[in-house]
């Protein structure tokens, strides 16, 4: 059996950034807790918050499972991952522009260059285009999990419009509305400053042309994404539009948006569309959701798009790998946050010991997400072995591997009380003129006793998460 | 070589349309083998928009039209210098890397009949000359045909039905390249009829191919060639859908037709003109 850390408990004793829970947790009456859960719940059902988290798909009523016990940081223990997951968002961004630039992290052979420049993901329409003030990913969403009270890894970046944090403000909202003495009790650095700091990180890379107050608006594919709750949600709380496709269009060297007082131009679209679909004279010809023309205005520094086009080549699973190394060429430092080990089964070496070793590893798909097409070695039958050994055989190339970690836990409530749950962790970093970070992110945990994936497809649910002021 | 070209694209729709809005690449490459005289593009009511050369050295140029309109004209005029350069592309600045005309795309996708006829370049001396036996291969595989095949068929389809036209012949060099890990590209761009008439197109298309130690050079499978003082290259992409000269998207319920006349004359001679419907 295998030794979690619990973030809660060491040695019998309370760790403190949850000295003050213990008494809550305890003098809890059943009752009072059943209540609260179900209060909880219709909130979150009045609010509508039900899409699945981080783009899973699976059934968009459905209720993520909120759970009340906090997840809980030192502002000691913060304060490291706030300088890592700073560090991560700055290489990431440097790399971007490089690589659409001179692309000298390739020419110095540090990274292949059949990764980069071969990449789906990799944009050909922006090479030499450098986006305002650099920035190619904007919102940077660092997906970590902890594995000790000292050790967190980084399982993946995401830089393109990374999503969930509607869950990490309405948790919180929740919470205060719940158990305000909690909040009194506790020193809890608040969170409900991120629309405000992301409005102006949006706001700090409109394009050169735009003189004075600019004109943000975020575009959604339309409310049957999964995540449209929190597009309008961002919307609401920042004070900006909400768009789709076709109340935008190109006249001109300039966006504009349709209102009732007439066409108003657009500085900054915040989009939550893949970059296939946001140009059809660039992109997907039968994209319907995008905006015809909108490339050629950005390109030629019209408006500016968040994140920007071509920032998915440094979220790749395989180019995940190189991070680290990114970290050291742009910056000359060390990595503060590791990578997991990866093997890439595109390597002979590295297939041979992934084969040999299927039980004790989780192998993953390169370009897969939300849990599916994923094997937990530990936890999997004979059967689901071999058959995942056979598919690994005959496509090697999409396939990685990584050894199953020790997640950490946190207790949680469950049916017989409260009981050990693993737990990952989202931050999610703005990337403007300035970095910035808010002390929390979206604590997602595996509800299910002994599972390992906190995907809320697979089970999971998610939790408020506390940086404690030091 | 002095070329002249006056190409004329006219769109109209069966209803008004609110508006539209053009991405073009049409004017000619800035590299050795072309020095551009005059040159201009008219849009009917057009207001141009953003303009910039992209990574791979294609000026682009934007253009909307606000509505109701029925019909919107694309004129196309000017006059180029050519040298022949035996397709080098030479003094051309670009900043794209050759790997990423390595990428598949559905029209160029290599099917197991591609791959097979890939195997041209085998016993080649040196990828140069692998070049020429692909682009030869090709020529070979597809006759030249008009009305064979349509603007979506991909070089798997061409290949498998044995005819199609300049743009058939390119995806098909392009497949064939990319099999054998050669970066390749598709290239839009105008021929001039020679005397002796042999069957083409004047808006035509050819392939390029990356050719370590050379760079980009031309290859012309329609026409068995290089391309030379007779062509004048515009831009390139990965495809025809992504290199076209003219992409543009039309708001409005109405449905579209387009009518395109090219003609590209030796001088400011006698122009030889063709049109399609």
């Amino acid at each position: 059996m295998t030794d979690y850390f619990n973030e809660m408990y060491q040695n019998g004793a309370v760790r403190p950034p949850y000295a003050r829970l213990e008494d809550w947790m305890k003098l809890m009456p059943a009752e009072l807790r059943q209540m609260k859960q179900a209060e909880a719940e219709s909130l979150f059902r009045r609010i509508g918050i039900t899409f699945a988290v981080y783009g899973e798909g699976g059934d968009p009523d459905r209720l993520i499972p909120f759970d009340m016990f906090p997840r809980v940081f030192t502002g000691q223990e913060w304060s490291r991952l706030e300088r890592g997951i700073k560090q991560r968002a700055r290489a990431l961004n440097a790399f971007l522009v490089d690589v659409y630039g001179r692309g000298e992290i390739v020419k110095a052979g540090r990274i292949p260059a059949r990764l980069v420049y071969q990449n789906e993901a990799y944009e050909k329409a922006v090479v030499g285009f450098v986006p305002p003030k650099g920035v190619y990913s904007h919102i940077v969403g660092i997906d970590l999990v902890r594995t000790g009270p000292d050790e967190f890894f980084v399982l993946e970046d995401n830089c393109r419009t990374p999503s969930g944090v509607s869950y990490m403000l309405e948790n919180r909202e929740i919470m205060m509305r719940m158990f305000p003495d909690l909040f009194r009790e506790n020193r809890i650095q608040p969170v409900d400053s991120y629309s405000e700091r992301l409005r102006r990180t949006l706001a700090s890379v409109a394009p050169a042309k735009c003189k004075g107050d600019p004109c943000i608006v975020i575009l959604t594919p339309g409310h049957f994404n999964s995540a449209y709750y929190e597009h309008s949600f961002l919307a609401d709380l920042m004070g900006v539009e909400l768009v789709e496709g076709q109340d935008l269009f190109v006249e001109g060297e300039y966006v504009y948006m349709r209102t009732t007082e007439g066409p108003r131009r657009v500085d900054v679209i915040y989009r939550r569309i893949d970059d296939a679909f946001i140009d059809p004279l660039c992109f997907r010809p039968d994209s319907m959701l995008g905006v015809p023309g909108l490339m050629d205005v950005y390109r030629s520094g019209g408006v500016s798009i968040c994140s920007a086009p071509g920032a998915g080549v440094a979220d790749d699973k395989a180019v995940y790998t190189f991070v680290p190394e990114m970290v050291r060429f742009y910056l000359g430092e060390e990595p503060i946050l590791n990578n997991v080990p990866t093997w890439q089964c595109a390597k002979a070496d590295d297939l041979k010991y992934v084969l040999e070793h299927l039980p004790e590893l989780v192998v993953k798909e390169v370009h897969g997400s939300g849990g599916y097409g994923m094997l937990v070695g530990p936890k999997a039958t004979k059967d689901q072995v071999e058959t995942f050994r056979k598919k690994i055989e005959d496509d090697p190339d999409n396939y990685i591997a990584q050894p199953t970690l020790a997640l950490s836990t946190t207790p949680t409530f469950v049916a017989e009380g409260i009981a050990p749950r693993h737990v990952d962790l989202r931050p999610y970093c703005l990337v403007g003129e300035q970095i910035d970070l808010v002390p929390g992110g979206l604590t997602r945990v595996a509800l299910t006793e002994g599972s390992l994936v906190v995907n809320s497809s697979q089970g999971g649910g998610v939790k408020d998460t506390w940086v404690l002021a030091e | 070589m002095r070329l002249t070209v006056d190409h004329v694209t006219r769109y109209s729709y069966d209803q008004p349309v609110r508006g539209v809005v053009q991405s073009h690449r049409l004017t000619p490459t800035a590299f050795e083998g072309q020095t551009v005289l005059d040159w201009t593009v008219e849009v009917t009511d057009g207001l141009a928009g953003g303009a910039f050369r992209d990574g791979a050295g294609d000026r682009i140029q934007s253009w909307s039209v606000q509505g109701p309109v029925s019909e919107i004209v694309v004129r196309v005029r000017g006059t180029v210098e050519t040298v022949d350069l035996a397709g080098m592309l030479k003094g051309h600045r670009e900043t794209v890397r050759p790997e990423v005309y390595l990428r598949e795309t559905h029209a160029t996708w290599a099917d197991a009949a591609l791959v097979a006829l890939s195997a041209a370049a085998e016993g080649a001396e040196g990828p140069l000359d692998a070049a020429h036996r692909l682009s030869e291969a090709v020529a070979e595989a597809i006759a030249y045909e008009p009305g064979a095949t349509e603007a979506h068929t991909t070089a798997a389809e061409a290949l498998a039905k044995g005819a199609g036209v300049c743009q058939d012949h390119a995806h098909a060099l392009i497949a064939v390249a990319r099999a054998r890990e050669i970066p390749a590209r598709y290239v839009s761009g105008y021929l001039c009829a020679d005397a002796e008439g042999a069957p083409h197109e004047a808006a035509h298309a050819w392939a390029e191919l990356f050719i370590a130690g050379l760079g980009w050079i031309g290859f012309d499978p329609a026409n068995r060639c290089c391309p030379d003082a007779r062509y004048i290259r515009l831009g390139s992409g990965l495809d025809a859908q992504d290199a076209a000269p003219i992409r543009g998207v039309a708001r409005g319920p109405g449905s579209e037709t387009m009518d395109v006349r090219v003609s590209v004359a030796p001088g400011g001679g006698q122009s030889q003109s063709q049109g399609q419907q």
